[in-house]
């Protein structure tokens, strides 16, 4: 499967925590407007991976990275980028809610804010828009006042797609985005991202396959820091070319 | 990557074709990832950091000028007076060595023994006191007390600590003072252990402290590991944890024994001030501190006592910074050993 | 034939007597921990009977009189009030001059500088610092703020001896930088309980980082910030060494108040280069060196009354402060 025109290019990234390797010459083509999951095992890099395509790896002492990773044409690793920047178009959802203790409001806006936008209309409507997006407008509609931690666990997190959306990212990472939830609440979630990806290229990282095969277009198979496989989901799920991919996908180990 | 379909997907496809639309044919598209950090915003970003870095630096700052001022007044201690002069001086009839702390005679004498001698019989029996009840209140806010008595007495303990050392010394003169005179009959009214006690009621909350953050830290595992070998709750305590939590209580001893040292209100007030080479438990004693404390005002400045007095200052403040940076060292052993 | 097996039963009268024998009473342990007991509960009766004897000896000289007239008649008669001044005076100085400073301070250790010897260095010298003897810090003041600051700023702006005595502002410096720990470990406090996680929201919205500090993590480090600042106010009121000599004074005629003159009007602001009275100065001298000490004897109760009062009151407010700060932490 070759992809043309991907949004996000990675070409031999690897990644080292001081001495030892964590991510093994990864080369991975993201298409724009689609879902692609990240499935493997505890601790294969998923997650580490994941981090690379918006820098947050950075904030991490000692690590070093080498490879590219090329969004829209520019190379995100290039010296002097605005890694401020690049992370207001490449936006992230963690995998436990980490709402500020502030309202609800205050919290969607937190990104406009810094951006220098101070005008309440223009908040008000962003809020507006983005809470219509992540699913949520009608259930906090009448309490964006309130403290954003008074919202249960599923809510927290739509909350928080909302406040990544406010700052209009054409990308979003989501990091085992409901793994904290009850099944209702994923459910809503995984139809969100069903909405969302008509006008985001979405990269979800999950433990759980079944959520992979429900939810995304494109799956990647990581194992003990090693891209294995990558491709369309119908085909991994299905078919896997590789025996590792089998294995783990038949549950032979996890 | 690794697959074998060969299927083209263009992700073009995909996306809707805003951005070629919205742009004029001739202008070149100019990625929004291609944005560098501005000049600007480096530099301010840098300035701010510079800024706290300063700030981070104040502590070691006033430790180094505490050390450089204190040395540069007491300089001329080393000049006018001379080291041996501050333990004795040579009688010049008899010949025998004179231990006296006298810098208002004609003949001045600027030995440091009497003092040293009466700081650490105020200091010493202070700290032993306070071992007993500051161990036993850890112990007890650790290891017995439950939730919400917990969450009473152990502020109870810190309230304690808040009290005004003056305040200390006023009750031990006017209180203390008379209850023991009339209870033990001493040599003076104030004496050493008046002071003593005193003192003990500024450490002890210092040892019950540290010794509660010790003990607690223990993980629980360790205790249900007792119990579950069949031991009482005194056998857990005494056997498991009060042994993995030595270094926590000794850094609390060091730093007590080195308050005892320091304190200065409470031994000015309770103590007698009398420098005496004789000290004993129940007679007036000096101690270093005091010294300080009641000549400073009367010296004239860059006299031969002034000196002196900052010479003091300066034992003073070397002996509590070793003893605080061995307590240092040995809360970071422990804290080293508590990280799994 | 076959032996009889051995049966094991869970029966009390188990010969071999192991599985259900009742414990025999312990009683070291239980002597041990009732001498813990007991001394824990003596050392609280020792807090409240101090605290007891002091309220009893001071109520009867309390009074709004007492709070704001000056001592008369050879310090037997009166009140306290400019001494409540001189401390309060000095007290506020220190706060501002420590508080921007230890917060600083915390958080370049906290937010900005990699662990390491750099960190440690800074950590040992707070300690350390947090462990001098407070007449150190009394001599320290007069050979570093008074003999060198002080002198210094008087040659540089040629004023005569103005600053380079015992003055109102050295007493608040030297005593800013005592409580200069007090101040930083309790923001390292409030600093380090924001979670990690709620930095990372931050960035991952592309905010900077001292974006993130000022919008996302002092916010919620406030209200540890502010125990800290209560407990550096009261353990600098209740601090006597370090400014025995450095503009206390047992009785002064004036409060150190002088007056600028903007022409139609004075405004009344506090001298920094003035000497002061201070209520703990003024209880040791008056239970030392009062010429009558049965007849002062009053005065001295009411005085450590309203110390007391004043350290108590402020150590109390910052407990409540920091308990419910952590019980909302907890929730979280």
């Amino acid at each position: 499967m070759v992809i043309k025109n991907p949004k996000i290019n990675v070409s031999a990234l690897s990644l080292y925590y001081d001495s030892k390797q964590a991510l093994k010459n990864i080369s991975i083509d993201i298409p724009s407007n689609r879902v692609t999951a990240f499935i493997g095992p505890s601790g294969c890099g998923k997650s580490t991976f994941l981090r690379t395509l918006n820098r947050m790896n950075d904030l991490i002492d000692g690590v070093r990275i080498t490879g590219d990773v090329i969004i829209d044409g520019v190379n995100i690793y290039e010296k002097n980028l605005d890694v401020v920047n690049l992370r207001k178009r490449v936006g992230m959802v963690f995998q436990k809610s980490n709402l500020f203790p502030k309202s609800i409001y205050e919290n969607i806006v937190f990104g406009s804010r810094i951006n220098g936008i101070r005008d309440k209309k223009k908040l008000d409507e962003i809020v507006e828009r983005t809470c219509n997006q992540a699913a949520i407008w009608e259930e906090v509609k009448d309490r964006l006042n309130e403290n954003a931690l008074s919202l249960s666990g599923g809510q927290q997190q739509r909350l928080c797609i909302a406040r990544a959306l406010a700052i209009e990212p054409d990308i979003i990472l989501m990091d085992e985005p409901a793994s904290a939830l009850d099944p209702i609440s994923t459910a809503k979630i995984e139809e969100l991202i069903f909405d969302l990806k008509k006008n985001y290229t979405i990269v979800i990282v999950t433990h759980n396959m079944q959520q992979a095969a429900r939810v995304s277009d494109f799956t990647a198979f990581f194992y003990i820091g090693e891209l294995i496989e990558y491709d369309k989901t119908s085909k991994i799920f299905t078919k896997p070319s590789i025996k590792k991919t089998e294995d783990y996908i038949t549950g032979r180990f996890g | 990557m690794k697959s074998t379909e060969n299927q083209i997907i263009d992700s073009l496809e995909n996306t809707e074709a805003e951005r070629s639309e919205n742009k004029p044919a001739d202008q070149k598209y100019t990625s929004p990832y291609a944005k560098r950090i501005s000049k600007r915003t480096r530099i301010k970003e840098k300035i701010i950091k510079y800024f706290f870095a300063l700030h981070g630096f104040t502590a070691v700052v006033f430790i180094l000028l505490i050390f450089i001022f204190l040395f540069k007044e007491a300089w001329g201690a080393f000049n006018h007076i001379g080291l041996v002069d501050f333990l004795y001086q040579e009688s010049s009839q008899t010949g025998n060595k004179i231990y006296e702390w006298y810098p208002t005679s004609e003949n001045a004498r600027y030995s440091l023994i009497p003092l040293i001698l009466g700081t650490l019989i105020t200091a010493i029996p202070a700290t032993l006191i306070s071992t007993i009840f500051g161990i036993a209140a850890g112990i007890y806010l650790s290891e017995i007390a439950e939730g919400k008595m917990r969450e009473f007495l152990k502020p109870a303990i810190e309230l304690f600590a808040g009290i005004p050392t003056v305040v200390l010394g006023f009750f031990m003169l006017v209180v203390g003072a008379t209850f023991f005179q009339d209870l033990l009959n001493p040599a003076n009214r104030l004496n050493a252990f008046l002071a003593a006690l005193g003192l003990s009621l500024v450490i002890i909350p210092i040892i019950a402290s540290l010794t509660e953050d010790a003990l607690h830290s223990i993980p629980n595992e360790m205790r249900m590991a007792a119990y579950g070998l069949g031991a009482t709750k005194w056998q857990t305590i005494r056997r498991v944890i009060l042994p993995a939590a030595i270094s926590g209580v000794s850094a609390g001893i060091i730093l007590g024994f080195g308050r005892a040292i320091g304190e200065t209100m409470i031994v000015l007030m309770a103590s007698g001030n009398a420098a005496n080479l004789f000290v004993e438990l129940f007679r007036s004693v000096r101690t270093m501190t005091a010294t300080i404390a009641a000549e400073m005002g009367e010296v004239s400045h860059h006299s031969d006592h002034y000196y002196a007095l900052f010479f003091i200052g300066v034992v003073l403040f070397t002996i509590t910074f070793i003893l605080n940076l061995f307590a240092e060292i040995i809360i970071n052993k422990m804290r080293k050993k508590i990280k799994f | 034939m076959e032996e009889n097996p051995k049966i094991y039963s869970l029966n009390s009268r188990a010969p071999s007597g192991t599985l259900l024998k009742k414990s025999k009473f312990d009683l070291g342990g239980f002597l041990a921990l009732s001498v813990v007991r007991i001394l824990f509960f003596f050392l609280l009766f020792l807090l409240f009977f101090v605290l007891a004897k002091i309220i009893y000896g001071g109520l009867g000289v309390l009074s709004l009189d007492f709070l704001i007239s000056a001592p008369t008649n050879n310090m037997t008669e009166g009140g306290i009030g400019p001494a409540i001044f001189g401390t309060l005076a000095v007290t506020i100085i220190m706060i501002v001059i420590a508080v921007p400073v230890g917060v600083f301070s915390a958080i370049y250790l906290n937010e900005y500088a990699k662990p390491g010897v750099v960190t440690r260095i800074i950590r040992a010298s707070v300690n350390n610092l947090a462990g001098v003897p407070s007449i150190v810090f009394g001599l320290f003041g007069l050979g570093f703020f008074v003999l060198f600051v002080g002198k210094g700023i008087d040659e540089l702006l040629q004023t005569g001896l103005y600053l380079g005595q015992p003055a109102l502002l050295w007493a608040s410096a030297t005593l800013a930088v005592l409580v200069l720990p007090i101040v930083i470990v309790s923001t390292l406090e409030a600093l380090n309980s924001v979670p990690e996680s709620h930095r990372n929201a931050s960035y991952g919205l592309g905010a900077t980082q001292w974006q993130t500090i000022k919008n996302v993590v002092l916010p919620q480090a406030k209200p540890g910030i502010l125990t800290g600042m209560i407990l550096a106010i009261s353990r600098g009121a209740g601090e006597t060494a370090p400014i025995l000599f450095l503009g206390c004074a047992f009785f002064l005629p004036n409060l150190p108040v002088t007056y600028i003159d903007l022409g139609l009007f004075y405004i009344p602001m506090v001298n920094p280069a003035d000497q002061f009275m201070y209520l703990a100065y003024h209880i040791f001298i008056l239970s030392t060196q009062s010429a009558n000490p049965t007849l002062t004897q009053p005065i001295q109760y009411g005085t450590t009354f309203v110390l007391i009062a004043l350290t108590l009151l402020l150590n109390l407010t910052a407990i409540i402060f920091r308990y419910r700060f952590r019980k909302t932490l907890g929730k979280i």
